[in-house]
């Protein structure tokens, strides 16, 4: 007994702490409580915290947010204080003001100001001015933007379902199922994607007319509609490599192999394994695919094969600002402008996104 | 029968083939190559080799993870996987008289009311663990497939007894895995194990990626399983020193083959294959005044690749005893007394 209370001695040269100066009373044990505060965890975060979290430090991403925000509700709260639509020649007092065209940014036609001048009621300005055709081009912009944005939006979105389905089946039955499927995206891949927008604008013209008449399609158009039909038939293919290419390698992860020795069923794998953990990856793809859908529509309406008029995109108002180039430069500069800010500020936000999710590059 | 009767699992003759793609050619990759095993309830049997020789195959095509290429699985008496061959006693396969394989029945059976029976514990708890999910729905997720709680409230109690079982903290059910130690995550998926309250557990090289000390806990735990809840386990490792702990006994394989089955301490004291003995003259020994006299047998030559198998006996391109006959016939696993099988043929 005497001799457990004696540490033993430091021998000479050793590094060790000279344990002959303490006694056993020097020591305390540990009660059980005290044991417990050793395991402290840390405070417990989620995934989509961590990530948002690290989304809130990028000012680049942040400010893309905040323009895009700025967009979206400018573009939703516009058109119910400004008194023009976007397809009405500017009237004064229910006569059509025929001096109206070409109008510069705040300017008010001689009508007009006659007008003001008779009654002395102030009448909403002409921001960005008018257009040939005498039309409000403010709130031509802002119907362009709700067009392209939401055009954007739809054909992300469409591209995605169809890439997500396809993908995550061939990525996860693999073998000869995956050969096929791959093959057939192959062959996808290899047709010139402008021709077959063409050709199918030109052959739904015609086909489609008569079905959409009516209806809320119309005012979209066919061309629109041919573009809708081309995303979801040609533009899904890299959207479904790219999950594939996830889901291959998920798969293999032993998470799976456990879910699979616990009898879980594949759909059930499917949707609580494998495409939660390949969800950042599908939150970024989709965002950057906004972008570029924007970017095709704007330069298909560019080529004429846009939205049908009077209704407007920002390429179409692009093209038709192109005639006067010389004369009225700003009606060309923004929508290109406009175009530039939402596709700059969704390819930052993209990559901010990836930076803040993706868990290969933390 | 009664003989039957003493086992919980019994393999004969499983074959685990993967098809390898080399140019035009589909060659067949021999990770399991007739092995056959029994294992009795309640017991530990250990899985030795180096790596690569095929034992975390054995044990997920057991589970039928792959689909077996050859083989039967009986499990508690019923027969869960046999693809046909007969075999003498010999152990060759019985040929008929058109120089084909007598063919048996076929059986196949659907896995999953046995999954309830067997379970697994994985080798890496980083990856086996699904990193968007929380504890509660990892350990949960079998009571969910297998439909064993009647409402929100049993599946609650039923996981927060689960983790006490393995020693988790249940204030931690909330919690998503990568917030827990690596000792911690393998408790985790011992207890996603036991939730089905299964009689076999295949424990793939569980303690092989955690460190020394916590080690020690998890085999202590594994043993503490065992008595209160009497699984069986197959304790898959390459380290000899923790199966020898734990195992009753234990199974020496060698690229796809099995060279030596006895009990732990046989084993030990008495290896008698030449494989066995190195692999046995290669355990570290703490205590560095015997570890010098302890002589070393250090094997020449490399592994053979499993594409290019040598015929006969897998090891007699590095065993010091190999004869022609070893390079013609594979050795069967033989009965020395005691219940100590060896498949060689000059020892």
């Amino acid at each position: 007994m005497q001799e457990k209370d004696v540490l033993k001695k430091r021998q000479f040269l050793s590094a060790q702490v000279d344990l002959s100066r303490f006694s056993q009373k020097n020591f305390e044990q540990a009660t059980e409580d005290e044991k417990k505060q050793q395991d402290v965890m840390g405070e417990s975060t989620t995934f989509f915290k961590d990530g948002m979290r690290r989304l809130r430090k990028n000012p680049l991403a942040m400010g893309s947010i905040i323009v895009l925000a700025l967009i979206i509700a400018i573009i939703i709260i516009a058109p119910f204080f400004v008194p023009y639509s976007y397809s009405e020649i500017i009237s004064v007092n229910g006569v059509r003001d025929k001096s109206a065209t070409n109008l510069a940014p705040f300017e008010y036609s001689k009508l007009e100001m006659k007008y003001m001048e008779e009654t002395g009621e102030k009448l909403f300005p002409h921001i960005f001015g008018t257009d040939n055709l005498c039309r409000d081009y403010f709130i031509r912009v802002i119907y362009g933007t709700r067009v392209s944005l939401s055009i954007g939006v739809v054909a992300s979105v469409m591209v995605l379902i169809i890439g997500l389905l396809y993908g995550s089946i061939a990525g996860y039955f693999g073998g000869t199922v995956d050969l096929i499927m791959m093959r057939i995206v192959d062959i996808i891949y290899s047709l010139p994607d402008m021709l077959i927008i063409i050709l199918l604008s030109v052959v739904l013209n015609e086909t489609l007319k008569g079905y959409i008449e009516g209806t809320v399609l119309q005012s979209l158009g066919t061309n629109m509609i041919s573009i809708f039909i081309v995303f979801g038939l040609l533009y899904w293919v890299s959207m479904a490599r790219l999950i594939r290419g996830q889901i291959l390698t998920i798969k293999n992860n032993e998470y799976v192999l456990a879910a699979r020795c616990i009898g879980t069923k594949n759909g059930r794998i499917l949707r609580k394994h494998i495409l939660p953990n390949c969800l950042s990856v599908i939150i970024i793809t989709t965002a950057l695919q906004v972008p570029s859908a924007i970017f095709t529509e704007s330069y298909l309406s560019f080529l004429g094969l846009g939205v049908a008029r009077p209704l407007t995109s920002l390429g179409s108002l692009a093209n038709d600002a192109r005639g006067a180039m010389q004369s009225y430069p700003l009606r060309l500069v923004i929508p290109a402008v406009l175009i530039c800010l939402i596709v700059l500020a969704l390819n930052l936000l993209g990559d901010g996104l990836r930076d803040a999710f993706d868990s290969k590059l933390n | 029968m009664s003989e039957k009767e003493k086992y919980l699992l019994k393999v004969d003759h499983l074959k685990q083939y993967f098809p390898v793609r080399q140019g035009f050619k589909t060659i067949p990759l021999k990770a399991v190559d007739d092995i056959s095993f029994q294992v009795r309830p309640g017991e530990t049997l250990g899985l030795v080799g180096e790596s690569g020789c095929g034992k975390t195959t054995v044990g997920r095509t057991l589970l039928r993870l792959y689909q077996p290429t050859a083989g039967r699985i009986e499990f508690d008496g019923e027969v869960l996987f046999d693809s046909g061959e007969q075999y003498d006693e010999n152990g060759r396969l019985k040929l008929g008289s058109d120089g084909k394989p007598v063919m048996g029945k076929k059986v196949d059976v659907n896995m999953l009311p046995y999954r309830r029976q067997m379970q697994m514990v994985f080798q890496d708890p980083y990856s086996s663990l699904n990193p968007r999910m929380t504890v509660e729905d990892i350990i949960g997720e079998p009571l969910d497939v297998h439909k064993l709680y009647e409402n929100r409230d049993e599946r609650r109690e039923k996981i927060l007894s689960l983790m006490e079982l393995v020693g988790l903290n249940a204030e931690h059910a909330m919690r998503y895995a990568h917030e827990f130690s690596g000792g911690q995550r393998q408790r985790i998926g011992i207890a996603r194990a036991l939730a089905v309250n299964p009689k076999f557990i295949v424990c793939d090289e569980p303690v092989s990626a955690l460190d020394v000390s916590i080690q020690a806990q998890v085999v202590n735990m594994f043993e503490e399983l065992q008595d209160k809840l009497g699984v069986a386990y197959l304790f898959i490792a390459h380290d000899l020193l923790v199966v020898h702990h734990i195992s009753d006994r234990i199974a020496v394989m060698y690229l796809g083959k099995m060279m030596e089955l006895a009990d732990a301490d046989e084993l030990n004291n008495n290896p008698i294959h030449p494989y066995t003995l190195s692999l046995l003259s290669a355990v570290p020994i703490p205590d560095p005044e015997t570890a010098r006299k302890s002589k070393r047998i250090v094997l020449e030559g490399d592994v053979p690749s499993p594409l290019k198998m040598p015929t006969g006996c897998p090891f007699r391109t590095r065993c010091r005893y190999a004869t022609e006959q070893c390079a013609a016939e594979m050795p069967q696993l033989k009965d020395r007394g005691n219940g100590h099988f060896v498949a060689c043929w000059n020892k």
